[in-house]
């Protein structure tokens, strides 16, 4: 038993051995490629129905079998380091975009230098945005966009229309105007994700980039506890404390489903979440005449420094592995996957948005919906820091966030002070990590 | 195994006088003295595999800065000496200050669960010492919890304790009415008792298990005897049960402290990704320290840390029951 702590300790280790997943270890080397696949329908055999038809349809086109596996989110980040560490991973697998800088830190990945990007037909055909969230500026990226995504504002229709409110919210103020005139007999104005680390993160970054936060330095050094980023955490955790516009019960939310159950059985008329969420508000029920997609909101008037994004560069990535036995055949896959009728038919099945501006127009892309989180996504997004720590990033400050929600909700006071101690000890500790 | 090996029959010793020299016996005789040592060879290489060599690996890890920048080549990571002991061991900084404060509710948290597990589970055991109808039953019924996956016995705990929808606060609130308002069991400090709980409900068993096992060991003639001597049954429980069980609770309460101290999933799987503060115990800690940070050095230095902590109390415990043993 002794061991046994240590050996979890030695994690990096023991996983390396334990999830040998081999890549390109099939009989007919080069003929098959392992595809590691993120969950990004309503549940992992969703995922993999999804897929074949495309992955079959690879095979009719170059005679290579993709081996697929699809990973839930809560593992995948683990599975990479892991594989990572062995050097026995996939050949070719998704990532979220966020994680391009610190994935890229790694060498696991093959960088696109010119020649690579030829391979997959060149940057040129991609929505600019999204290749923002490719890895560190200056670097050959690692991997390039494969599903476009950004945040915005989902409203009930019908619970707006009762309270008498015609506009969706535009400013945060107003936000909270009509989240308090619908607040009350068990219905919230406003859910969220309060355990969710990653929510956390994303919302302290666009509402930190509205507040004119800085949360890297430009040398590369964390700079979290700034005024800019207190304000904007108080901001968004506001909407629980002195506002009282959310749920308590939000604050336990973590696995990415709760608030769009709360959302959909009609006990909260307002979330902010990523175009994704309309497949799973579809299969509960809901359908797009039940609910409106509105930008995020932004302060009124602007902090100083502040600057008008609504979202982050959300979306998945794809990146080849490092170790992959097939490397062409890899690529070869990355410009099947980002060919335009691939991304049509995945992102139109996903509800995400094409990454290749020659899908961008395609008919299925310009729902009221869609054309929302299109417009956020090209006009309204800034990438997440494009620095090697941003993993940690993520999951400090999300986690520094979903203490503070749990603290609200247990009715005790949450003060700048105690947000800028968080973000210190979250600071300290990226300090020490890296 | 030497005894097999020496002697050898008369007649083959008229035959061959300078019996050692005789290839086929010498041969034979070696391979018996060899036998039992190729038997637990597997063993023994499983056992360095599969535990040792990584435990070396983790100690090898803490003398290094192994972050995301060479995780893919170990070899390249700079040798920091002690560098990841210091910042572990200070306990003025947040690295420290917080393994510190998980430390403190680890120990709390494994005494609370051991000793209620050890206490329900001589209780049951006792109960069920005697023969009586249904008791087979009520035996397998009761290692239900043991037996259930981690998993899914706990994923479920998670459901029961959920603020709004969970079955706890439904029975707690609405039906009870102990409450005005629904208390929160997964975040905040009722964290630390739902951890607590739902671990000694999993373990319980295991040591109920152990004392049956124990009791079934004990002669009745001695509980008989004890009776027609008029002892009650509190007397026969201090006087002939807990002596004749003392070398199993001896292990058992080894075992059981450190199982819980190390317990991971329990906490993992109830709280997921975000374990809060209240209820983050040490195994739970070190896991978010190496990968939150992704700085592996740094949560091995701490993995190695515990396990000298481990190693002392275990030292110390076996010490202190063994004198009292012969004392």
């Amino acid at each position: 038993m002794r061991m046994r702590i240590l050996a979890a300790a030695t994690a990096a280790g023991l996983l390396a051995a334990v999830s040998g997943c081999g890549g390109g270890t099939s009989e007919e080397e080069g003929q098959t490629l392992t595809y590691w696949a993120t969950n990004q329908g309503t549940s992992l055999e969703n995922d993999a129905e999804v897929l074949q038809p495309a992955l079959d349809r690879f095979e009719e086109e170059t005679g290579i079998t993709v081996e697929l596996e699809v990973i839930p989110w809560a593992d995948i980040l683990n599975r990479i380091l892991a594989a990572t560490t062995s050097g026995e991973g996939p050949d070719v697998l998704n990532i979220g975009n966020t994680w391009s800088a610190s994935l890229q830190a790694t060498g696991a990945f093959v960088p696109f230098d010119a020649e690579t990007l030829e391979a997959i037909d060149g940057t040129g055909r991609f929505v600019e945005s999204s290749l923002a969230s490719t890895g560190a500026p200056g670097q050959d990226p690692t991997s390039v966009p494969l599903y476009g995504m950004s945040y915005g504002l989902f409203y009930n229709r019908a619970m707006f229309e009762e309270a008498g409110i015609e506009e969706p919210p535009a400013t945060w103020e107003e936000l909270i105007e009509v989240g308090q005139e619908i607040t009350g007999d068990g219905r919230w104005g406003f859910t969220l994700e309060g355990a969710a680390y990653t929510d956390n993160a994303h919302q302290a970054f666009i509402m930190g980039e509205q507040h004119g936060a800085v949360p890297f330095n430009e040398d590369g050094t964390a700079n979290f506890a700034t005024p800019q980023q207190v304000a904007a955490l108080q901001q968004y955790l506001d909407l629980m404390g002195e506002h009282g516009i959310v749920n308590p019960s939000n604050a336990e939310f973590s696995n990415g489903t709760q608030a769009v159950t709360e959302f959909a059985q009609g006990n909260a008329a307002m979330m902010i979440r990523q175009a994704g969420t309309m497949r799973a508000l579809e299969e509960q029920g809901m359908t797009t005449e039940d609910y409106g997609v509105a930008p995020v909101p932004l302060p009124d008037p602007l902090p100083e420094g502040g600057r008008p994004i609504t979202s982050m560069v959300a979306g998945i990535n794809i990146s080849v592995f490092n170790n992959s036995d097939n490397p062409e055949g890899a690529l070869e896959f990355v410009r099947f996957m980002t060919s335009a009728q691939t991304q049509i038919e995945l992102n139109s099945a996903y509800g995400t948005l094409p990454v290749v501006t020659d899908a961008a127009d395609d008919p299925a892309f310009q729902t009221e919906q869609l054309a929302v989180f299109q417009e956020t996504l090209l006009e309204y997004s800034a990438p997440m820091p494009q620095v090697p720590e941003e993993s940690q990033y993520e999951t400090l400050i999300g986690t520094a966030m979903a203490e503070l929600f749990a603290q609200i909700a247990s009715g005790e006071e949450v003060t700048e002070a105690d947000i800028e101690a968080q973000l210190s000890a979250a600071n300290e500790q990226l300090t020490v990590g890296g | 195994m030497a005894a097999t090996a020496t002697p050898a029959p008369p007649a083959r010793r008229r035959r061959t006088p300078r019996r050692p020299s005789d290839p086929a016996v010498a041969g034979r005789g070696r391979l018996l003295r060899w036998l039992p040592y190729l038997l637990v060879l597997p063993a023994v290489l499983m056992e360095l595999l599969i535990h040792i060599v990584p435990m070396l690996i983790g100690i090898g890890m803490s003398f290094l800065r192994l972050t995301q920048f060479t995780i893919r080549n170990w070899t390249a990571a700079p040798f920091t000496g002690l560098d990841n002991y210091r910042v572990t061991l200070d306990f003025g900084g947040t690295a420290g200050a917080e393994l510190l404060r998980s430390f403190g509710v680890t120990v709390a948290f494994t005494v609370i669960v051991v000793a209620a597990s050890w206490a329900i589970g001589i209780f049951a055991g006792v109960l069920m010492q005697r023969p009586f109808r249904g008791r087979g039953f009520l035996r397998a019924f009761f290692l239900f919890p043991y037996a259930l996956p981690a998993y899914a016995a706990v994923i479920t705990w998670n459901f029961m304790l959920q603020r709004d929808n969970g079955l706890v606060n439904h029975v707690l609130v609405d039906q009870l009415g102990l409450f005005d308002e629904r208390p929160f069991w997964l975040i905040g400090s009722n964290s630390f008792a739902s951890l607590t709980v739902v671990a000694i409900w999993r373990l319980w068993p295991f040591a109920f298990l152990v004392i049956m096992a124990g009791l079934q060991s004990i002669p009745d003639d001695l509980y008989e005897a004890a009776s027609i001597d008029g002892a009650s049954i509190g007397r026969q429980f201090r006087a002939i049960t807990m002596p004749m069980l003392r070398p199993i609770n001896m292990v058992l309460v080894l075992v059981l402290f450190l199982w819980t101290f190390n317990d991971f999933n329990t906490a993992y799987v109830l709280f997921g990704n975000s374990v809060p503060a209240e209820a983050a115990v040490i195994s739970v800690h070190i896991y978010q320290s190496s990968f939150v940070t992704w700085n592996f050095g740094l949560g091995s230095a701490m993995s190695v840390l515990l396990l000298l902590f481990l190693l002392l109390v275990s030292a110390a415990y076996l010490l202190f029951t063994s004198r009292r043993g012969r004392g």
